[in-house]
């Protein structure tokens, strides 16, 4: 048993939601108790997606398990098919199923739907989320494009030189960090080269669409995590390459347009020439001289974190003080990474563990996901938020891609900008008024032992109400108790619920304000 | 609406059908209510025993990531514990030990169960009793099961608090009556209720859940106690088993909701008509005119309620009697007749009462009857704002203080807002 907080990745069966939402056409019939629906939130809320995702739960209860649990996989499994006519349909279990061993993939079979039914085993006590997604790709891309693989051996026959070369984008999904962004910047990179982007998968690819993945002449892993297990089977199978570099950062870019025109035979010369990216001059511009040798400390994904280090190191001028990752998978990547840069990996997914070497590290940047810029928040260091888990804030309105020349301009203005603002706002204020940040004692959040720095708003806001008070302490004053009432209305709506009570009070020539004028007012003015 | 009561309709909805829906249920488990009970009694932890799933829920559906170290948390269980590698209660042992180490100050822990801690057949309440040697008087140990196979969402509470009711000291038989409020109520609610009954003369008056797990209020034949959430039924049936008895009573929403409650009580206190009239005269009265900036962007609106905190018939009470609006159907993912007899009298007749959930259908039948507002859970929220239905998300219902007189406006503007916002968009 492991004591957890807050955990960086989900269930595995969390990974297969994010193939299955992230496609057209595809359904995942998920067996499930009640409760395990609040996945769908991750992608209604969080990626403010405007459809449900395309999941049946089975949302069995505990009077089920002593009765037909399998019956009801296999009702939901028929009506799903019925109501929303998949091409293909994805089976498998959440956590609390697999204990009761219904075997989902053969329940399915021996419904015989006249559409291909893929069966996912994701054992959800062993592994996580990105391994879920990676699995489940892998299996989707084996049961729809195999039976289109030629014999074994046969030779791939070469490209007709009348047309342009073919790739296909692999590894975006749903809730994935601006992974919408990166497919449209690397499909514009491409197409500069002259090559054509065949199928992206699997966001916004059908059942069909997977089906010709071997049409390709390559493909391009764009997140390692996902893709790269589906990318070997493609290898091995329809003799397809596969890049092995991922676009993030400047260096990176120039070194995957090399790799790609290698692959295609294409020219990239004057896909490269002049400035294709503003990192190097904004870099090199004098304003920058103060990010020299910056402690950074990096935590994320895997291709995330080692991208994010050489960008730190080579591109701006960084000091890498320590890097991690909690993709388990693919730590033998990130501790060859930190090995070079004279530091040691730290792969867990304890993220108290992750708090503890960035106290002990002192670093002057944190580049990490949403729970560091928690961390960073407590120990008062200045954060920016560079790999999934994601947040709503992780799904911008504007164009914001991490890959490709762009990307590059994107991340400069993402790792500078925090040093350059100092300390953000923070959300924690808003819970001032709970009894444990109240406004006189420092927000937890912010650590123990460090100074207690006010923060602008709260000096602003106390500034501002006594600058109100003194407006109008001759004409009213405040009863103890309806000052004490007025203490819990929460603090960012409280300057209004006085200014009102007392114009209200004023109106009505009262010398003293109780509580029952406070809700007399509260209900007077509506809100 | 008759100022110092309820006057009774015969004509309500005690009687009318009820479809029963078995399908797939888009609501959250007994485990999320920890978010808001983990606010509420202050020295008190909870510590799941589940999967990475329940982890992920609980980060999901709080939906922050900051309460740097709230008072919740997850023991996951492993491989190694399903595979008998290592045995699952020396594992909890070792986990809870590392647990309050860390946190010293706790005075309550519950563990609280989970579907696969269920299926497995984890023991807990043995566990909490094995821990209690080790750990108590300085922290108590309870246990209750928040399981998605045996709990929807508020119905964690009524497990929290029905393991909660054994703790409380027992009020002897010649006790003087008291009163005991049930269920959780923002701080400044009970505040403002606590003064209601001191002025009315009824007490004195305990809540459950208290804000300190040291201050559980005594129960005895002499308890009779409201209920303050419609969710509550085993907390409800445990309490009578100590002796305590309901007032059966609508809940404490609007001015005419409050006023049946707060009457409720009066009247088993024999509280005179008159000082009822007097004491409430105020609330009542500005609750009205707090209602009154909604009324008329209200009227005549038909809302759909999807399942999800139980608290949807009486909500669809207040606003179709208080605020005029028509409801197309009301679903709940129980209806406890028992607990909401009061409610169901006062509901329109004929209005469409469904229980259970089979979404799809219920999808379906939202999208034929095109409500002007659909309450609904964080999942179904923005696909059906993108069919062009104004949505209203439920668990806002759960989370913002809605009961009592000083609220009433509060709550009628909750779900004005959408409205008012859907009118006001011009892009």
């Amino acid at each position: 048993m492991q004591l957890t907080v807050w955990t960086y990745e989900g269930p595995p069966h969390v990974g297969a939601m994010r193939i299955a939402t992230a496609m057209d056409g595809l359904h995942y019939v998920l067996h499930a108790p009640q409760g395990d629906t609040y996945a769908d939130l991750l992608f209604t809320m969080i990626e403010r997606r405007n459809k449900r995702p395309p999941v049946t739960y089975t949302t069995f209860e505990a009077r089920d398990l002593g009765t037909d649990t399998a019956e009801i996989f296999k009702n939901a499994a028929r009506e799903a098919y019925e109501r929303f006519q998949p091409q293909a349909m994805l089976v498998g279990a959440s956590c609390t199923a697999e204990l009761i061993q219904d075997d989902p993939g053969g329940l399915a079979k021996a419904l015989a739907l006249p559409i291909p039914v893929v069966p996912l085993e994701l054992p959800s006590y062993q592994r996580k989320e990105n391994w879920g997604a990676s699995e489940t790709f892998y299996h989707l891309v084996r049961a729809l494009a195999g039976p289109h693989a030629p014999a074994p051996g046969t030779e791939r026959p070469p490209r007709d030189a009348g047309r342009r070369p073919r790739c296909n984008l692999l590894g975006p999904t749903a809730l994935g960090f601006r992974h919408r962004d990166d497919v449209a910047e690397i499909t514009r990179l491409l197409d500069r080269l002259g090559i054509d982007v065949a199928v992206t998968a699997p966001l916004g690819a059908t059942p069909a669409d997977i089906a010709r993945l071997g049409e390709a002449d390559f493909n391009v892993v764009l997140y390692p995590e996902i893709a790269q297990t589906a990318a070997g089977w493609l290898t091995r199978t329809f003799r397809q390459p596969a890049t092995k570099t991922v676009p993030i950062g400047c260096g990176a870019t120039i070194d995957f347009v090399k790799e790609v025109a290698e692959i295609a035979g294409v020219d990239p010369t004057a896909v490269l020439a002049g400035a294709p990216s503003r990192l190097p001059w904004y870099s090199r511009s004098v304003d920058s001289t103060y990010l020299t040798g910056k402690r950074v400390f990096i935590f994320g994904d895997a291709t995330h974190v080692v991208a994010a280090a050489r960008i730190a190191d080579k591109e701006l001028g960084f000091k890498v003080v320590g890097l991690g990752t909690y993709s388990r998978e693919f730590a033998r990547d990130v501790r060859a990474a930190a090995e070079s840069y004279g530091v040691e990996a730290l792969i867990t997914d304890d993220y108290l563990e992750v708090e503890e070497k960035v106290a002990e590290l002192h670093p002057e940047l944190v580049l990490g996901t949403q729970m560091e810029r928690h961390i960073a928040k407590r120990l008062r260091v200045p954060c920016a938020v560079i790999s999934a888990p994601v947040h709503v804030q992780d799904f911008p309105a504007r164009y914001s891609p991490q890959m490709g020349f762009e990307g590059a301009n994107v991340i400069f203005d993402t790792l500078v900008h925090p040093l350059m603002m100092g300390l953000e706002e923070h959300l924690l204020g808003m819970f001032r008024g709970d009894f444990e940040f109240h406004d006189e004692v420092q927000p937890s959040h912010l650590g123990h032992g460090a100074a207690p720095a006010q923060d602008q708003t709260q000096i602003k806001e106390t500034e501002n109400e006594k600058a109100e008070i003194a407006n109008v302490a001759q004409a009213v004053t405040w009863a103890a108790e309806a000052e004490q009432e007025l203490r819990k209305i929460p603090f960012f709506v409280r300057g209004k619920a006085r200014r009102n009570t007392e114009r209200f009070a004023e109106e009505r020539g009262l010398a003293t304000i109780t509580v029952e004028t406070l809700y007399d007012a509260k209900a007077h003015f509506g809100r | 609406m008759n100022p110092a009561g309820v006057a009774r309709v015969t004509t309500g909805c005690s009687e009318a059908p009820v479809l029963r829906e078995r399908g797939q249920r888009e609501v959250f488990c007994g485990l999320t209510g920890i978010i808001w009970l983990h606010r509420k009694i202050q020295d008190a932890f909870f510590l799941i025993v589940g999967s990475r799933t329940c982890a992920h829920l609980m980060q999901s559906a709080a939906g922050v990531m900051i309460f740097a170290e709230p008072r919740f948390a997850t023991a996951v269980i492993e491989e190694r514990d399903l595979a008998g590698m290592a045995d699952a209660n020396e594992e909890l042992d070792r986990v809870v030990t590392q647990l309050l180490a860390r946190r010293p100050e706790i005075k309550l822990l519950f563990l609280v169960g989970s579907c696969p801690s269920e299926v497995i057949k984890l023991d807990l309440s043995r566990a909490a009793g094995r821990l209690n040697e080790k750990f108590a008087p300085t922290t108590r140990i309870l246990n209750y099961s928040g399981s998605g196979i045996e709990t929807t969402f508020t119905q964690g509470e009524d497990a929290c608090l029905a393991a909660l009711v054994p703790e409380m000291p027992e009020a002897p038989a010649e006790a003087p009556a008291s009163l005991l409020v049930v269920g959780s109520l923002a701080d400044v609610v009970e505040d403002q209720f606590r003064r209601l009954f001191d002025d009315l003369g009824v007490g004195p008056v305990g809540f459950l859940p208290p804000r300190s797990s040291t201050e559980l209020p005594a129960v005895g034949p002499n308890t009779r106690f409201l209920m303050a959430q419609p969710y509550l039924a085993d907390t409800r049936r445990i309490l009578g088993k100590r002796g305590a008895q309901a007032l059966q009573a609508p809940f404490p929403f609007g001015a005419e909701g409050t006023t049946a409650w707060l009457k409720a009580a009066a009247d088993c206190f024999g509280v005179d008509e008159s000082r009822f009239s007097a004491v409430t005269a105020l609330g009542r009265e500005r609750a009205k005119r707090a209602l009154s900036h909604y009324q008329q962007q209200l009227a005549g609106k038909s809302i759909f309620f999807f399942p999800d905190s139980q608290l949807e018939i009486p909500l669809a009470r207040f606003l179709s009697r208080e605020l005029s609006m028509r409801i197309a159907e009301i679903g709940t993912p129980y209806l406890h007749r028992q607990n909401l007899a009061a409610e169901l009298d006062l509901l329109p007749e004929g209005v469409v009462l469904s229980e259970g959930q089979d979404v799809d259908r219920q999808l379906d039948r939202a999208r034929a009857a095109r409500p002007d507002l659909t309450v609904c859970g964080l999942g179904l929220a923005n696909p059906l704002e993108a069919e062009g239905l104004t949505t209203k998300w439920a668990i806002e219902l759960v989370f913002t203080p809605i009961q009592g007189y000083e609220q009433a406006g509060d709550l009628a503007e909750l779900f004005a807002r959408p409205l008012n916002r859907a009118a006001r968009l011009e892009v």
